[in-house]
């Protein structure tokens, strides 16, 4: 039986991670168990989920299993200019009471578009590393406010245009913009931008707000990094990606396996978290959900040992140990007095011992 | 490279319309009009699958990646707001979602109102938009009984042609939302079928345009 027999394809996987982002040195970083539930509480929007599991800690402080990772390494993040922290983690969460395997990394700090652009290079990268068919759908929170500031859209209105533009819902999307034939001409432009650079060039000249060009221009120098790298096939612009206007201010991206029926990796620019939390630093980064790989596990007709040994209890041990050894040098060896119920084989060699002559 | 694609259709009138539309849209399937017990219908040629759900159930085989498509009302993804893409309004099986009550009804004042509903969701949406104080009771059928009989002050449901309204001395209040059948596609196929799921919606969309 080899490594790859023995892990399953979501331990493979954060194996094969952390030594990508390792190669582009990005530091492992372990957290505790438990933070204080206050810390999630006062970010609750910024997180997937709002079940969280607590439990009173040392002198009544209410704990929380971690729900996710990001807030207590930007909780620490530098602030000193010129400083980047790095970090890559492999860690199980807790939300919606399961325990989910996850991996992923921040890039916090004085962040350079270098850093930007590379976290985004190894999102893709861990796409790749994952196996199979990939896409990853790229959009830009900052160009998608000031579109909707364009409008003139009130906060409620700017939630509705948003929950449109992420089910690539057109036709509610209409109705929402009645007379506003301008902001229906861009926000329609916008739904329908799915490509490259292409793609992006074609929206280009709906976009005519000075933040919005200024977006444009961010995605297009991305676009060629990835090109540059060779990943431009698997790359594509698509506006319905979309996470929390309130914490999300850049470049944010969705990732996809074929066979997998959800985004395996989600992340983005999300400047104004550590604002809210009274930081200059800016931030980007992305978490693999490692979890959804085991669609992928065990294919149909796989056994679960090479060779199952069954014998009655009463044939004498040396016998036993010969058939189990001969057989091991085939693969794995189970060895039972009865057949386990559940449980699949390729062979079967059977000793019957005193109690069958 | 073409891949296959599976399709949820609702039982009944609507998703029987629905697979008319998509026969046209030239995905025919020849053995889903025969009767028979058969649950997946094929058709290798233009490799698409169709199966029948029951409706409420459509948004979660899509959803989770069991369909690439499927056709479903706009009540149930208002109720249970799967992660799905929202990709055509059908504009058929057009009703709407409404407040209903006695003819009579007059709305208390100073005092919780009692909602009766199938879709508490979608209820507690609209009641916390408006910051009204409600209490939900959650039935499954024969929503108009219940402020009848005084188990609600009102009841939130979907209207048709408000026949049973009428007839059971009912009057719609106030509108929640216009209904109709919408074409679903799951966000993970949509990456990797876009090609052939963007050519069933350009053509479904063409023969809405031509009905309305």
């Amino acid at each position: 039986m080899t490594t790859d027999q023995i892990w399953r394809n979501e331990e493979q996987a954060v194996f094969a991670l952390r030594g990508l982002y390792q190669r582009y040195g990005y530091a492992p970083y372990k957290m505790s168990q438990f933070e204080e539930y206050d810390l999630y509480v006062r970010n609750k929007d910024f997180l997937i989920s709002d079940k969280i599991i607590t439990f009173s800690g040392e002198g009544g402080k209410l704990m929380a299993l971690k729900p996710d990772v990001t807030l207590s390494i930007v909780k620490n993040a530098p602030e000193e200019p010129g400083v980047v922290q790095k970090v890559y983690y492999s860690e199980n969460v807790y939300r919606d009471y399961r325990e989910i395997m996850q991996a992923g990394l921040e890039c916090v700090g004085d962040l350079t578009d270098y850093d930007i652009a590379e976290a985004v290079l190894l999102a893709v990268k861990s796409l790749d590393t994952l196996g199979g068919r990939y896409v990853l759908d790229i959009s830009h929170m900052g160009l998608l406010a000031a579109v909707l500031e364009r409008c003139g859209f009130d906060e409620v209105k700017q939630k509705q245009a948003m929950a449109c533009l992420r089910q690539k819902n057109t036709h509610d999307l209409r109705q929402l913009c009645g007379e506003n034939e301008e902001g229906w001409q861009t926000l329609q432009a916008i739904s329908a931008c799915r490509g490259g650079a292409e793609a992006l060039e074609a929206l280009s000249p709906y976009l005519t707000g000075e933040a919005e060009q200024t977006a444009v221009a961010e995605l297009k120098a991305l676009l060629e990094m990835l090109k540059e790298r060779g990943y431009e096939e698997c790359v594509r612009m698509d506006f319905s990606v979309s996470n929390d206007l309130g914490y999300y201010s850049g470049v944010v991206f969705r990732g996809y396996l074929e066979g997998i029926p959800a985004s395996i990796l989600s992340g983005g620019q999300y400047d104004k978290l550590p604002r809210k939390m009274g930081r200059k630093s800016r931030a980007i980064g992305f978490a693999v959900y490692a979890d959804l790989l085991q669609e992928r596990n065990r294919e149909d007709g796989a056994f679960d040992v090479d060779t199952l040994v069954l014998h009655d209890g009463t044939v004498p041990l040396a016998e036993v140990n010969r058939a189990a050894k001969a057989a091991s040098k085939n693969g794995s060896v189970l060895v039972a007095t009865t057949a386990p119920k559940g449980r699949s084989w390729k062979n079967l060699i059977e000793l019957k011992g005193v109690a069958a002559q | 490279m073409k891949d296959w694609i599976n399709i949820a259709l609702p039982k009944g009138r609507l998703g029987e319309k629905a697979y008319g539309m998509l026969k046209n849209s030239g995905y025919p399937c020849p053995a889903i009009e025969d009767p028979g017990r058969k649950l997946i219908f094929e058709n290798p040629e233009k490799m698409v699958r169709y199966f029948w759900v029951k409706p409420s159930d459509v948004a979660i085989y899509v959803e989770r990646g069991a369909a690439d498509l499927g056709i479903v009302g706009k009540d149930i993804l208002l109720e249970y707001e799967p992660e799905v893409y929202e990709l055509l309004d059908l504009k058929m099986g057009k009703c709407r979602m409404a407040v209903a009550g006695k003819k009579d009804f007059r709305e208390p004042v100073g005092q919780t109102l009692k909602v009766a509903t199938k879709f508490p969701n979608i209820t507690r949406n609209f009641y916390a938009g408006k910051c009204r104080d409600i209490d939900i009771i959650h039935l499954n059928g024969s929503i108009e009984l219940a402020p009848i009989l005084g188990l609600s002050h009102v009841i939130v449901d979907i209207v048709e042609t408000g026949t049973t309204l009428r007839e059971n001395n009912l009057a719609v209040h106030e509108e929640i939302v216009p209904i109709s059948a919408r074409l679903i596609a799951n966000v993970a196929s949509y990456q990797f079928k876009d090609a052939q799921i963007n050519a069933i919606r350009e053509s479904l969309r063409k023969q809405v345009e031509e009905n309305d």
